[in-house]
């Protein structure tokens, strides 16, 4: 036991003397980025590749406060609690700036916890779940991407426009799944009081039995139906109904379908004419996108996902915030990044004041089929800040104490 | 209703697919009596193997076989050398010690299959052919899972005549049956081993490459499938080919309808099914009772106090310990914090599996129902932290002696799987029952109180009540129950013969082991902040498992010296590289290797040969 401990105190001492001997002033600006490198690496690696890229950018236009950024990532097996762990390791010991990071929901809520119990600020990237900004939201966490609810409310817009009436959902059995159809069917009843929920399915996450859900789902009779799988269950679902002819003749919504590291692996089985939320990639012809995306491509050999987009974005949002508070000081930065505005390659937005959320926005536009692939048609972007509630629905679920 | 008979074959397809991975892992249990937890791994290595060949292939049905048998092949070849690489080393360990070799395979294969194929998931391009279908009672029907349906019971049947009309198969039943006797007459084990191993690997490949046409090649498919494949061979019966067959009938079928009608449980109904099939038929619906292996009647070595010089080495430690606040900084009080929880959850484990001999795959659950009892009480009565780290262990205390009745009554490799299905169930609960546990996004804001929030006195606190826990359990190890339970274990007969109630003997002890588990839980969720349904994972029960394992079953130090291994060992890999699977697995496998007694246990064999000599 003794010999066991004085080894593993050496051996971490050892690794952590390099963050002893940075520290403050005009040594860089440290990120501390955590995520599910090894768990969820379809989104995590684009994404992480695309931290770089933009972390040299910004250094190459001379820092931030006139100092460079660094970029500390770590891996949190996909388990809030190491990710916990991390986030004090990278506080203590490798004395980051600013943490960031987290791809699942749980992990953002952890290290929003971890961040206003030890007054430090976290920007989340990923993490969609809207109790990170609203009922567990607090003062020193912010989220970048677009949450569940307004991914949740585009597509219920869209769906309001249809004459489908009898609607069924099929969503994964846990938290994100449960918000996004709770809002899809409290945002399209509330647009349409004529339409009908006549059923809904819950597979499990990562575990859905397609060709029983699909049949279960084909007996609903449905006209439209709100989807809310993704990954390789979203596969299994659509390969089972398109054989099974579930799609024909229906209206499909679902989330996040038109992202491509959900679209692509669908190949030519992609379906045709569902309205998405997603992220159309090279398709964008805006000067800067086409000048991200090109520089993203000479850098890594490989087209720019959904995860890139909100990596660089994410690096860019925390420059700006940084740089806007003047300072690295916890209080003054969370002042800044409130109201902070900030460039991404699909367009400006801001880090909002009233609940920390991003004004990133979302794409939503219908699935083809082009050159035997899956892709975006007739989409456009919507600014994040059109998509949330009115300011009283906010306050009213956001704690006092976070303010 | 028209229903039925398209969700009824739904069902059946379900079940074919299921039979192929059960299959394989019911073979190898038989003959090896190895907890194959690699068998997913194999499934997925099929999957990507079966896509990689595939897709280079003409896409046209007869191609399409011949790219599956050489998917087989190639998978049987890795379990060949997977047997004889790893497992033929550890084969004279005990049981468990293979289950751990087997569990770093898989974190090596994770690593592996990333590393060839990248991380975006494979779908295999579905030809014409694979995309058509029939029209069932007005439904229409894939075609292709009309054929998984006649793979079943195909490849049943040619198993049933390879087992029963050549020599190799009556080999292998009689190994199931009995494999000190065949070693006796003078077969070769190793070979046998081998081919039973390659066997098994090879329809776990066909099962990957089967899948294909519906799915794709994901790195996700190996811990999904493996807990499937365990529910059907436990509810058939371990070893019991036909049993496998009407096991995964049964669970396909129920999934299928189980769908329709009662949509939010299915992950539940699954393993209730095994629960209850259990409870009536310990031995599975198809199984007999396990044959003693021959080595495992001879008594383990009596746990003895540990010596005057490891005495006060554990002083010197513990001084080490105490004084820790002063010489290290915040980041690694909380390591030390995380290894004073893992000594409880290791130590708690250590209680019922080794004096106790109850090998429990699903210690995570008593962690996690000790953890959501105090998150819960925090946030419905807004206890305090004292009162919480109370509740802890008597609520985890109760659910033990429920979930006892139930479970003393079974023993060996059943007993195991039903406390795995027991935390899948309380996993299932937590993680899809948002409204009362959060589901996965869990219980928030479980901080300490202010007098304990500073890192050294909440890591002072974790000390004190983690050496109580372990000096407590060590206490009841030397009371006269401690021997009892020992003797329970070492021969149920007799020590049913001298008097003493093995059932009432074992129920305690899981109880004292699951309220300690539970205190272990709610000290973790107050040191991260919150309870996530990732406490009760797998892993993290597989976790207990490798740090019990890799110190040793045979001392008390033994446990408490695997948690500090282990949790130094994984906090240093994950932070330094990305590869921390491939590194961890290995050293696993390593250590099991090198050390089958575990490492308290290699030390002490090392100290006594200097003593006795």
């Amino acid at each position: 036991m003794h010999v066991t401990r004085r080894l593993i105190l050496g051996a971490s001492g050892s690794l952590a003397l390099p963050g002893i001997l940075h520290a403050q002033g005009t040594a860089p600006i440290r990120i501390g980025e955590i995520n599910s490198y090894t768990t969820n690496p379809a989104f995590t690696l684009p994404y992480r590749n695309a931290m770089q890229l933009a972390v040299e950018r910004v250094n190459a236009k001379g820092g931030v406060l006139g100092r460079q950024l660094e970029l500390i990532t770590r891996d949190d097996a996909g388990r809030p609690q190491d990710a916990v762990r991390l986030a004090g390791e990278m506080v203590n010991d490798q004395k980051v700036d600013v943490l960031a990071g987290a791809y699942l929901s749980n992990v953002g809520l952890a290290l929003g916890e971890y961040a206003a119990q030890n007054k430090r600020l976290y920007i989340g990237g990923e993490p969609l779940t809207d109790a990170m900004v609203w009922e567990r939201g607090n003062r020193y966490t912010f989220r970048l991407r677009p949450s569940t609810y307004m991914q949740a409310a585009i597509l219920a817009e869209e769906a309001a426009k249809l004459p489908a009436k009898r609607w069924v959902t099929v969503a994964p059995n846990y938290e994100f799944g449960q918000s996004g159809v709770k809002w899809f069917k409290q945002l399209l009843t509330a647009k349409r009081p004529d339409v009908q929920f006549v059923g809904e399915q819950w597979p499990a996450l990562g575990r859905v039995d397609a060709g029983a859900t699909v049949q279960a789902l084909e007996q609903m009779k449905p006209d439209g139906i709100f989807n809310v799988l993704f990954g390789p269950d979203l596969t299994n679902f659509v390969r089972q109904g398109n054989t099974r002819g579930l799609f024909e003749k229906r209206s499909v919504a679902s989330l996040l379908t038109g992202e491509p590291e959900y679209l692509d692996p669908l190949g030519d089985e992609a379906p045709e004419g569902w309205i998405v939320t997603g992220y159309p990639g090279e398709a964008i012809d805006t000067p800067a996108h086409k000048a991200y995306a090109a520089a993203y491509r000479t850098k890594f050999n490989a087209k720019p996902m959904c995860g890139s987009l909100v990596g660089y974005a994410l690096i860019n949002s925390i420059a700006a915030g940084v740089a806007k508070a003047g300072s690295t000081d916890i209080e003054k930065m969370v002042e800044g990044f409130r109201g902070a505005r900030f460039d991404t390659p699909v367009g400006n937005a801001e880090y909002r004041a009233i609940d920390h959320q991003g004004t990133l926005g979302v794409f939503v536009g219908k699935t083809a089929l082009q050159r035997n692939a899956g892709v975006m048609t007739e989409w456009r972007y919507i600014d994040g800040k059109d998509l949330l509630p009115g300011d009283d629905f906010v306050r009213g679920l956001r704690p006092a104490s976070a303010s | 209703m028209d229903s039925i008979i398209p969700q009824l074959l739904t069902g059946l397809a379900g079940a074919s697919s299921l039979f192929l991975v059960a299959s394989g892992l019911t073979i190898i249990f038989g003959v090896t009596r190895i907890v194959n937890f690699s068998h997913g791994s194999l499934m997925m290595l099929g999957a990507y193997i079966g896509w990689s060949i595939l897709t280079r292939l003409p896409r046209d049905p007869e191609w399409f076989v011949l790219g599956i048998i050489a998917t087989v092949l190639a998978t049987a070849l890795i379990g060949v050398l997977l047997e004889m690489v790893v497992l033929r080393r550890v084969y004279r360990a005990p049981e468990l010690f293979q289950l751990l070799a087997t569990f770093g395979v898989v974190l090596i294969l994770q690593d592996v299959t990333l590393w060839i194929w990248g991380p975006v998931e494979l779908p295999l391009p579905r030809s014409r052919w694979l995309r058509g279908f029939v029209e069932i009672a007005g439904n229409r029907f894939p075609f292709y899972d009309l054929i998984l349906i006649f793979v079943g019971p195909v490849v049943l049947g040619l198993l049933w005549l390879v087992m029963n009309r050549t020599r190799w198969g009556t080999l292998v039943r009689a190994a199931t049956l009995d494999r000190e006797m065949v070693a006796a007459l003078g077969v070769d084990q190793r070979l046998l081993f081998t081919s039973v191993f390659a066997l098994g690997a090879g329809l776990a490949g066909l099962g990957g490459v089967l899948s294909l046409p519906n799915s794709s090649a994901n790195l996700h498919i190996d811990l999904s499938v493996i807990t499937d494949a365990f529910v059907v061979v436990v509810v058939g019966g371990l070893g019991s080919l036909p049993g496998a067959f009407v096991a995964s009938l049964l669970i396909g079928i129920l999934q299928a309808f189980g769908i329709v009608l009662v949509p939010k449980i299915t992950l539940v109904l699954v393993f209730l099914v095994m629960a209850v099939v259990l409870v009536f038929r310990p031995n599975g619906l198809m199984g007999r009772p396990q044959a003693e292996a021959r080595e495992a009647t001879v008594a383990a070595p009596v746990v003895r106090a540990a010596p005057r010089e490891l005495r006060i080495l554990g002083g010197i430690a513990l001084l080490l310990a105490v004084a820790a606040p002063f010489f290290v900084g915040d980041y690694y009080l909380t390591v030390l914090t995380d290894a004073c929880v893992a000594i409880v959850f290791a130590a708690s484990l250590h209680f019922m599996m080794g004096p106790g001999g109850m090998a429990s795959f699903g210690h995570a659950a008593w962690f996690g129902i000790g953890a959501y009892g105090a998150g819960l009480l925090a946030q419905w009565l807004g206890a305090p932290m004292p009162i919480g780290l109370l509740a802890a262990p008597i609520s985890a205390g109760i659910v033990a002696a429920l979930f006892g009745w139930f479970v003393v009554r079974l023993s060996g490799v059943y007993l195991s799987m039903l406390t795995l299905a027991f935390a899948q169930i309380v996993w299932a609960i937590s993680f899809q029952w948002v409204e009362v546990t959060g589901g996965d996004n869990g219980l928030l804001g479980l901080w300490p109180p202010e007098w304990a929030r500073d890192p050294s006195v909440y890591y002072w606190m974790a000390l004190i009540l983690s050496v109580a826990v372990a000096l407590l359990l060590r206490r009841a190890l030397y009371a006269p129950y401690g021997y009892a339970l020992r003797a329970a274990r070492d021969s149920v007969t007799r020590a049913q013969s001298i008097g003493l109630d093995v059932a009432r003997l074992r129920m305690v002890a899981l109880i004292i082991a699951g309220a300690a588990c539970g205190l272990s839980g709610a000290l973790f969720a107050y040191a991260k902040g919150g309870v996530f349904p990732t406490y009760i994972s797998i892993p993290h029960s597989v976790e207990a498992l490798l740090m019990v394992l890799l110190g040793g079953l045979q001392t008390m130090t033994g446990p408490i010296i695997g948690a500090l291994v282990y949790t130094g060992l994984a906090d240093i890999l994950m932070r330094s590289t990305d590869l921390w699977r491939l590194v961890l697995g290995t050293v696993i496998v390593l250590l099991v290797v090198a050390f089958p007694e575990g490492i308290a246990g290699a030390a002490r064999r090392l100290w006594l040969r200097g003593r006795e000599a």
